[in-house]
């Protein structure tokens, strides 16, 4: 048993490093250091310089124009992409419609979509969310009707479609056999967001970052080529989707660089003449948080490792999305618990809290939602009671 | 990086969980329990044979040389079924023979041990020490040819019944981490009293006094006062192998769970079948995967060169396994119901084992607090 990296990609890792370090120009370095919401702007302008070194897409094939990274560099430079604070590029493009193209879409759908996808110049969101249908996805309501002319009439409400004020195009499950049962009736469709019918309502986060939308679909014609997969298939699509990279679901190198900004933020804090990173108490919690996630940490090697000798998903992987978002959100209170009542700071001007300390209050409010996208973590534990533990 | 066993392993681990099988399931344990012994030294011969005992000892004393990675997969095995033998006292104590003892010594003490003909015992805890192996309050000083050992001793596992004893005693008034040295005993010293006493866990141990306990100098493992390094390591070794088996309990203990939650009904139904209890049987599932992960941890970085990282590493695994398995079985009985706290059922027997590993070799808070003070742990703030 080995738990280091290889020579080989131990070389890579310097490389990523060496390049993070000349790459990130000065104004996003500058928000990086304090961990900042990164405007739409900005992650474009990064996405592009990433395009240009060919790691906008790690998880993309060569032949799609991928940098063709066997599973652990592709681990790697998602890690390190993650410790510097370089902003997080839009996941709906990249990681989940782009790769499910690769594996599902018709030879027309690759070329139309997928150049775009990695250069930046279309932006993607995702359209599964319903008012009334949240973890039991499967109730959706948006119909996509057969006009018998080549088209689909698609009309409903997706919500908690993430950035769609800045998308072009999105993906999304719709009902196209109302008579068959629930997960039968559905199928994967690619929408036009500048279609005639379409109405994006942005709205806040707790966070008080605008980064959820409400997408109203009013008799919406899209292309019957835009279907992925067999028509009623969309399911089995969402499926696919769900199981791209599950090495990086534990988002390891985030809550890494959470606690190494709780570590700074607790020496930099004074109370009763010693740092708090010196009080026994905090020291102790902060030394618990970091336990756990490096507990974490050799689930999620173990799970690579696997991936990278081709093994099917061990037991081990299953545990990477509870236990990480759990791991970040505990990052979140412990760094409003050292900032004590700076805490209460709400987006007010530069060096009213310290620079480390300004975004944590509407990261950790935002942080509450790790918990429950991407299937919350009951439905998590549903799964993993039936599947793995036989209970049902 | 590889988590995959070689073949070698995969053998190892194929003969461990068949002799777990067919001769040392739960209720050899518990028959075992009211015997003065507790364990079977025919059992202890012939995990000798099989080359357990001497896995990850030299070749020099007929060990194999192995690796800690490999004695681990056989505790874990051991651990799914509670097996008896003095496996891990004989390990610890046999680490400062490793690091300090001469070839004439290490041939002395480990050779029988590696063929299971002795079992070994390190007595280092006292009444005021708690989990720190410098704090003795033992005397020994130069008396003739060898020296004269004075104090007491405080829960030696197998302390009972092991034919060889390395007792920790200072030798010196300096330097209070610097002074202490390690004796090897046989248990007939004239001198030496070793009174058993019995271990929540249906195990044995031993409370010892040394009074004028006369011994040669070939008694004294390396040189006088040196010992601080190698009792530190053999804690290490100790914790690291304590999450090897509590990552084998936390397994077998979610496994008894679900099979009992698949069987037990109640309002008509299975009680597998109610959410809340599902829930938590995938709660105790997250711990059993971390626990193993940091077993694996543990095992790989106690034999690091670096003493920082050996430290950092043992130290998470030990947390964890002190949050994981605490949780694990607790929850284990929980969801046994009334069943779970009856002498009867097996499940209370790994509770309490799961406490006494959690309780050795450092606990929780001891733990924490270590890893908190590394210098790894603040590494690097500044940039």
């Amino acid at each position: 048993m080995d738990l280091s990296f290889s020579p080989e990609h131990l070389a890579f890792r310097e490389e990523v490093r060496a390049f993070l370090r000349s790459a990130l120009p000065p104004h996003l370095r500058e928000k990086a250091e304090v961990d900042g919401n990164f405007e739409h702007d900005e992650i474009m302008e990064w996405h592009r310089i990433l395009a240009r070194q060919g790691w906008a897409a790690p998880n993309w094939p060569a032949e799609h124009g991928g940098p063709g990274l066997d599973v652990t560099r592709r681990f790697i430079l998602s890690e390190e992409l993650e410790l510097s604070g370089a902003p997080t590029l839009s996941v709906f493009g990249l990681s989940m419609v782009g790769p499910l193209l690769v594996q599902y879409g018709t030879d027309a759908q690759k070329q139309r979509f997928l150049p775009k996808i990695l250069a930046g110049d279309e932006v993607w969101c995702q359209g599964y969310s319903e008012p009334n249908a949240g973890s039991d996805l499967a109730s959706l309501k948006t119909r996509a009707e057969d006009d018998g002319q080549g088209n689909f009439v698609v009309t409903g409400q997706k919500t908690w479609t993430t950035y769609a004020q800045h998308a072009d195009w999105i993906f999304c499950l719709v009902r196209t056999d109302p008579t068959a049962k629930k997960q039968a009736g559905i199928s994967f469709l690619l929408i036009d967001l500048k279609s005639p019918g379409v109405t994006v309502k942005p709205f806040l986060t707790t966070g008080g970052t605008p980064a959820f939308c409400e997408t109203f679909f009013e008799n919406v014609v899209v292309p019957r080529e835009n279907l992925v997969g067999p028509l009623h298939g969309g399911w089995t699509m969402a499926k696919a989707l769900l199981g791209h990279e599950r090495t990086l679901i534990a988002a390891v190198g985030l809550s890494t660089r959470a606690i190494r900004r709780i570590k700074r933020i607790a020496a930099a804090t004074q109370a009763g003449g010693e740092s708090l990173l010196d009080d026994p108490g905090f020291r102790s919690k902060i030394a618990r948080l970091e336990i756990k996630l490096r507990a974490l940490q050799v689930a999620n090697y173990r799970s690579l490792a696997g991936a990278q000798l081709g093994h099917a998903p061990g037991p081990e992987s299953s545990i990477l999305k509870i236990r990480g978002s759990e791991i970040l959100q505990q990052s979140g209170e412990l760094a409003m618990e050292l900032m004590g009542m700076n805490s209460l700071t709400w987006f007010n001007d530069e060096g009213t809290v310290p620079a480390l300390e300004q975004w944590v209050p509407s990261t950790f409010n935002y942080l509450r939602a790790t918990t429950i996208y991407g299937g919350s973590n009951e439905i998590q534990k549903n799964i993993i009671a039936k599947l793995l533990l036989g209970l049902g | 990086m590889n988590f995959d066993l070689t073949d070698e392993q995969k053998l190892l681990l194929d003969t461990v969980a068949s002799f777990v099988k067919k001769q040392s399931p739960v209720s050899r344990h518990r028959a075992l329990r009211d015997d003065a012994t507790g364990w079977s030294r025919e059992v202890w011969q012939k995990m000798g044979e099989y080359g357990w005992l001497g896995l990850a000892l030299p070749e020099e004393v007929g060990g194999l040389g192995g690796t800690f990675a490999d004695v681990a997969l056989i505790l874990e095995q051991l651990g799914t079924a509670l097996v008896p033998e003095p496996f891990l006292p004989s390990l610890v104590a046999a680490i400062p023979i490793l690091r300090l003892g001469t070839a004439e010594q290490q041939q002395t003490y480990l050779a029988p041990l590696a063929e299971g003909r002795t079992s070994l015992a390190l007595a280092h805890a006292e009444t005021r020490s708690r989990y720190d192996v410098s704090d003795v309050e033992t005397k020994a000083v130069k008396s003739g040819d060898g020296y004269r050992i004075d104090g007491s001793k405080r829960w030696v596992l197998n302390g009972h019944a092991a034919d060889t004893i390395v007792v920790s005693a200072r030798t010196g008034d300096g330097d209070p981490s610097g002074d202490i040295s390690l004796f090897v005993l046989d248990r007939e010293t004239p001198g030496l009293t070793i009174t058993p006493v019995k271990t929540m866990d249906g195990h044995h141990a031993a409370m010892l006094t040394l009074d004028a306990v006369q011994v040669g100098s070939d008694r004294l493992l390396g040189a006088e006062g040196s010992a601080t390094a190698a009792l530190e390591e053999a804690m290490d070794v100790g914790a690291a192998a304590a999450c090897a088996e509590g990552a084998g309990i936390t397994r077998a203990v979610l496994e008894m769970t679900t099979d009992y939650l698949q069987t037990r009904e109640q309002f008509g139904v299975k009680i597998g079948s109610f959410q809340a209890l599902q829930h938590r049987a995938v709660d105790m599932f997250v711990e059993v995967e971390l626990c193993k992960s940091t077993a694996i941890l543990a095992a790989i970085k106690v034999s690091d060169l670096d003493v920082v990282e050996r430290k950092s590493a043992v130290s998470a695994a030990k947390v964890q396994l002190a949050m994981g398995g605490r949780f694990v079985t607790q929850q284990a009985v929980q969801l046994h119901g009334g069943i779970g706290v009856t002498d009867e059922h097996d499940i209370g027997l790994y509770f309490k084992r799961m406490h006494v590993l959690n309780a050795l070799f450092g606990d929780e808070e001891h733990h924490v607090n270590r890893y908190a003070h590394l210098p790894s742990f603040t590494a690097g703030l500044s940039s």
